[in-house]
């Protein structure tokens, strides 16, 4: 890791003005003056440790006052302020009773350390864990490089979906969640403009923009994520696989809201993480649930539209019968 | 020698538990009883050493800070084949806080080739780690890069580019492959094969073995590489002053380290002295210091200072050593009663640029069969060095052979523990057999495929063998003091197994005492020297010893005391902190005064291990009989997700006499974590494009957690084989060798598929669940 310098923001306008670049925007160089926002730090540390970001300042925003709010109303939803803690979510009365998936993918995200320093922001704002994207010594498309080291490699954790030029999984499992609840991200920038983008175009897929996973540009904060009250009816699910149980990234993870009139479902949201370069939602399989009662069978007809584009690279193949089983048993969970 | 006759315990309590008359040397105790009547020894002790692990008291060697000492960071290489053309280190000298910079040469000064990433190329001291971590980033190599291969059967192939054109005589550090023929043309990366072991070599004639079967069994297992990850890395702290060089090292043989170094530098081992106070894990790779070791003793002497060299998690799956892979070719025939008429046996595994990878000694000794045939085979590759690895070979060679005898059962129509009940002659196995399998409940078994549902569970039952290992050049010197004091002191190391408490334990036994009251002053080489952690030899090869001592210096004592009283010495016991006359009550006096009254301040008495009382089975230490263990594993698959979940694992062992149940229970538990976490998770995982590990942190490299573990039931059996004056042997490696084979069986049970390769991922049960051809 290299020698940086330490700067704690006073406000979020302070911050932006300290604040130049973003950890995309770093990968793999060494500019002379980059200052970097830092919440909990846990993935950036991580991209330091390995050399990939070589910081020169450190912008401390996690003491910024209010930043870590979560309120609930019936009006206006939720509000997650963006240093939130995924042990926070996990554990708030509002999102278990409300956005019970999105509360149960914080609280099976990471281990319970990292749960305790991890921000929402930082999540969703966090570096793929492909471990060739990880690996210094390995310049790949998303560092600038000219090549999916994964495609013919070692991909067995790989994308099954959408899996074109960089087969890359998002490392966010708890958007997965937000996908399912159409999620939208509060972000403000340098000239104090607010601006709120659905969750699903907050991120940038490879095929947009290989260097980058968000939209999030040097002068941006985001400051919190608001999730809309769940209309009556509402049902959620969600399920993470990892290979371990104690703590694994996922390797599937799949989020079902079902918006319930009896036993008939009238709207699905189906999301999938790990499946592919960002959190998915899968039109399909929502479309065979909505105005259907929830069956077994009408559940695996769902699951198995979702992954009827799955193109499984060598060693991935195991991830189709897994969504499957998971889609169908989240969708049977939530109703 | 002065010998004389003795009658000792022998065989295994409740069950054929009779009497044995040995010749013994005049000088060693008398027979120790079973354990039941010792009051210190086969006992739960607190380890001596405990209050000081807990409270950070303990100073490892990472911890250790001498004056002006310099910190080192070694520079790797990043590419996996390559001659060097140039390495310069103008930058990095410049570099404020650096002291030296020392770039790896061969003895005519030219560099070495790269053989893997990872390999050391250079290194740095400097004031503080951070700026020799820098500093070697400042390093420029200029690599000419050559082909390479990583795959195991690629390497195989005539035209694979070939990792030594010359024979090499490099044999992995305390790995298992028996004789490696290295050096004859025309065979690319294959060394080898091995056809023997020190249980010799062919039997019978495999043909003829075949013919006379009515069932065979032919398969091929696979396991991967496994890396090692003890708590404490690898490293050394290293002090060369003029007047001799000062070694910490987090190491499993003060001994091995000693003369590796005095035979690098060409130094007199009495100027070399190695210290290891406490250990913070090893598990094979640790007998060495190889190749870091000699890095930061050449920048100690550049320097003048001492240095400071551990390496870092990365460092340590790239270069600290593995185990090797093994493709396991295996045809058992069997005759429709069962009886094995032939074993044939042939492997190819790779321990990297080393050699070691053979499968051990599972297949050749563990049934009886009359045609037995074997070939090991090493593949050299462009990876890391492989090293020994808890039962090196045997657990590779377990997870075949088990599943094998499993597969047999169930053609013969039998299950699988009755079938081990006939064709197995241990005798200790079969008593292990039958507690483990009351304990287990065992009658629950039914064949493969009963279980059904998403849900499906499974029984399995895998066992193993390791050999008693002693080495006779263990020497241990117990010491009393005028104010009361009881040492013991020994060059052996306690890598956190225990030894320490165990050789307090024996003393107390001898005096009278109790454990705590003993002081162990172990892992030095300035202390006699002692056998090595490795080979579950150390228990068997230092307590007899330790004993043999305590009691010289005892009876010294008792001498004194017996003139006094006008007796015999050998009329005198110690008892309770008390020395007792044994036919006159009135003659008493506590240990304490009878110290006290020493002619002299202090009585040393020294003993080395003496040959075994029923003679070896091989002169040079291999002892008669062996360490049964056997496993049975509960498992729970779901078939939706491919999760595996080990529930429950009941570990019957046997190590001789024991002498601290509670360590003997903590090396079970241990040794079945690790057969899990083998079982299930870890894996080396190499990038064959460009010869990178691709998880090289604990992150990504999976071993069990917590979660993981299974309820761990101990049985331990308690053998009295009659072949020392503490009768005690190791237990660390037969409590890993069986775990993986009884897991894999008991999944077959679970879902009626079996898994032939290791680790059994989701990704793996689920391809098989699917039938997927990825
Ligand atoms: C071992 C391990 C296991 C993990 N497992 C999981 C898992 O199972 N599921 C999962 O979802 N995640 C997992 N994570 C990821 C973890 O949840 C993220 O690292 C964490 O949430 C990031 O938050 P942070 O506050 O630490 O972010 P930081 O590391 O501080 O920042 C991450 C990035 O976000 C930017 N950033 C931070 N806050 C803001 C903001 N308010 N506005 C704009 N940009 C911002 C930073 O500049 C940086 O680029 C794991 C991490 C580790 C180390």
């Amino acid at each position: 890791m290299n020698n940086f310098s330490w700067y704690n923001a006073k406000s979020i306008e302070d911050a932006l003005t300290q604040v130049n670049s973003t950890a995309s925007n770093e990968i793999y160089r060494q500019t002379e003056k980059a200052a970097i926002l830092k919440a909990g730090g846990t993935d950036l540390l991580d991209l330091m440790k390995e050399g990939l970001l070589q910081p020169k300042t450190i912008v401390n925003i996690r003491e910024l006052p209010g930043l870590d709010k979560i309120e609930f109303s019936n009006n206006d939803g939720l509000r997650v302020g963006a240093n939130s803690t995924l042990a926070e979510i996990a554990a708030h009365e509002d999102i278990r009773k409300h956005y019970i998936a999105f509360a149960q993918a914080a609280g099976d995200a990471a281990t319970p350390q990292l749960r305790n320093m991890a921000t929402i922001g930082g999540n969703i704002a966090q570096r793929t864990r492909c471990w060739y994207f990880r690996s210094y010594d390995h310049p790949c498309f998303r560092k600038g490089g000219d090549r999916c080291f994964a495609k013919n490699g070692e991909n067995e954790n790989h994308a099954i979906l959408n899996n074109g030029s960089c087969v890359s999984v998002h490392a966010s499992s708890v958007s997965t969640a937000l996908m399912a609840y159409d999620a939208r991200v509060v972000i403000v920038n340098s000239k104090n403009e607010t601006k709120e983008i659905p969750i699903a175009d907050f991120f940038v897929a490879p095929g947009e923009d290989p260097l980058r996973e968000t939209i999030l540009e040097a002068d941006e904060i985001i400051t919190h994520i608001r999730l809309a009250k769940p209309a009556s009816g509402t049902k959620a699910a969600y399920i993470k696989q990892g290979a371990r149980e104690s703590h694994d990234w996922s390797i599937a993870d799949v989020a079902v809201v079902l918006e319930m009139n009896g036993k008939t479902c009238k709207r699905a949201a189906i999301a999938l993480g790990a499946a592919s370069p960002v959190p998915l939602r899968s039109m399909r399989a929502e479309g065979a649930l909505a105005g259907n009662q929830i069956t077994h069978e009408i559940a695996l007809e769902a699951a198995t539209l979702a992954m009827e584009r799955a193109r499984p690279l060598a060693k991935n193949g195991y991830k189709v019968p897994l969504f499957i089983n998971l889609i169908q048993e989240a969708i049977l969970n939530a109703s | 020698m002065d010998t004389r006759k003795e009658k000792f315990p022998y065989g295994i309590p409740d069950h054929n538990l009779t009497e044995i008359e040995r010749e013994i040397p005049a000088d060693e105790p008398p027979a120790w009883p079973v354990n039941d009547q010792l009051q210190e020894v086969g006992k739960r002790r607190i380890r001596v050493d405990a209050r000081a692990k807990v409270t950070g008291e303990a100073k490892y060697t990472s911890d250790i800070r001498l004056p002006g000492m310099l910190y080192a960071k070694i520079l790797t290489a990043k590419v996996p084949h390559a001659s060097i053309r140039n390495i310069n280190t103008q930058e990095a000298e410049k570099l404020p806080g650096v002291h030296a910079v020392h770039i790896l040469r061969n003895e005519d000064n030219s560099y070495p080739d790269v053989k893997y990433v990872g390999q050391p190329v250079a290194a740095v001291a400097a004031d503080s780690l951070d700026i020799a971590r820098q500093a070697t980033r400042m390093i420029q190599v200029d690599y000419l890069e050559k082909p390479f291969v990583i795959d195991v059967e690629q390497a195989m192939k005539p035209e694979a580019p070939l990792v030594f054109d010359a024979p090499i005589a490099r044999q992995a550090d305390g790995g298992d492959v028996g004789v490696v023929h290295d050096g004859s043309k025309g065979q690319g990366n294959l060394r080898g094969p091995s056809t023997s072991s020190f249980f010799g070599g062919p039997r019978g004639d495999l043909e003829a073995g075949f013919s006379q079967a009515d069932v065979i069994v032919e398969q091929t297992y696979r396991t991967q590489v496994q890396t090692h990850v003890p708590l404490e890395t690898h490293g050394v702290v290293i002090d060369w002053k003029p007047e001799g060089m000062t070694v910490y090292a987090s190491t499993q043989s003060t001994k091995d380290v000693r003369d590796e170094l005095a035979d690098y530098f060409d130094l007199p081992k009495s100027r070399v002295r190695v210290i290891c106070e406490f250990m913070g894990g090893g598990f094979g790779a640790k007998h060495s210091t190889s190749p870091y070791g000699p890095v930061a003793a050449i920048l100690s002497q550049k320097t003048g200072r001492p240095v400071w060299l551990m390496l870092e998690r990365k460092e340590e799956h790239l270069m600290a050593g593995n185990r090797p892979n093994s493709i396991h070719y295996l045809k058992i025939g069997a005759k429709k009663d069962g009886m094995l008429t032939a074993i044939q046996q042939r492997s190819h595994g790779t321990a990297g640029v080393a050699l070691g990878a053979g499968v051990g000694r599972v297949a050749q000794i563990l049934y009886e069969c009359p045609n037995f045939a074997t070939e090991q085979y090493d593949v050299l590759t462009f990876a890391g060095p492989g090293a020994a690895w808890r039962a090196p070979g045997n657990v590779q060679g377990a997870f075949g052979v088990e599943q094998a005898i499993d597969e047999l059962a169930e053609k013969l129509n039998l299950n699988p523990l009755a079938y081990r009940d006939k064709i197995d002659q241990s005798e200790v196995r079969k008593v292990l057999r039958q507690r483990g399998a009351k304990q287990f409940d065992w009658s629950r078994w039914k064949p493969a495929g009963s279980s059904t549902g998403t849900i499906r569970k499974g029984l399995g039952v895998a066992q193993s063998t390791w050999p008693r290992f002693v080495d006779l050049d263990s020497t241990v010197e117990v010491k009393i003091y005028r104010d009361g004091a009881v040492e013991v002191r020994s060059g052996v190391q306690d890598i956190g197994t225990g030894t320490k408490t165990i050789m307090a334990q024996i003393v107390a036994e001898e005096f009278g005492l109790k454990t705590a009251d003993v002081i162990v002053r172990i892992g030095d080489t300035i202390f006699p020297d002692a056998p090595g952690s490795g080979g579950s030899k150390v228990t068997g090869s230092i307590t007899p010893p330790t004993r043999n001592a305590a009691y010289k210096a005892k009876m010294e004592l008792f001498k004194q005391i017996a003139q006094q009283w006008q007796t015999d010495a050998t009329k005198l016991v110690a008892s309770n902190g008390m020395i007792l006359h044994k036919d006159d009550a009135s003659k008493k006096v506590s240990l304490k005064e009878a110290l006290q009254r020493m002619r002299t301040g202090q009585i040393t008495a020294s003993a080395s291990r003496s040959d075994d009382y029923g003679g070896f089975a091989q002169p040079w230490g291999l002892a008669h009989g062996h360490l049964g263990s056997v496993q049975f594993a509960e498992v729970t698959v779901n078939t939706d997700t491919g999760m595996v979940k080990v529930d429950r694992i009941v570990a019957a062992h046997s190590c001789g006499r024991p002498i601290n149940l509670t360590q003997i229970e903590s090396q079970i538990n241990g040794g079945v974590i690790q057969g899990v976490s083998y079982a299930l998770y870890e894996d080396r995982v190499m990038d064959e494009a460009t010869g990178h590990m691709m998880n090289p942190d604990v992150d990504r490299y999976q071993i069990a957690y917590s979660m993981e573990i299974p309820a761990i039931e101990p049985i331990i059996v308690e053998e009295y084989p009659a072949l020392s004056s503490t009768d005690a042997y190791g237990i660390g490696e037969p409590a890993n060798i069986a775990t993986a084979a009884a897991v894999a069986n008991a999944v077959y049970n679970a879902i009626g598929m079996r898994m032939y390769e290791i680790p059994i991922t989701p990704a793996r049960i689920l391809k098989a669940l699917n039938h997927l051809d990825q």
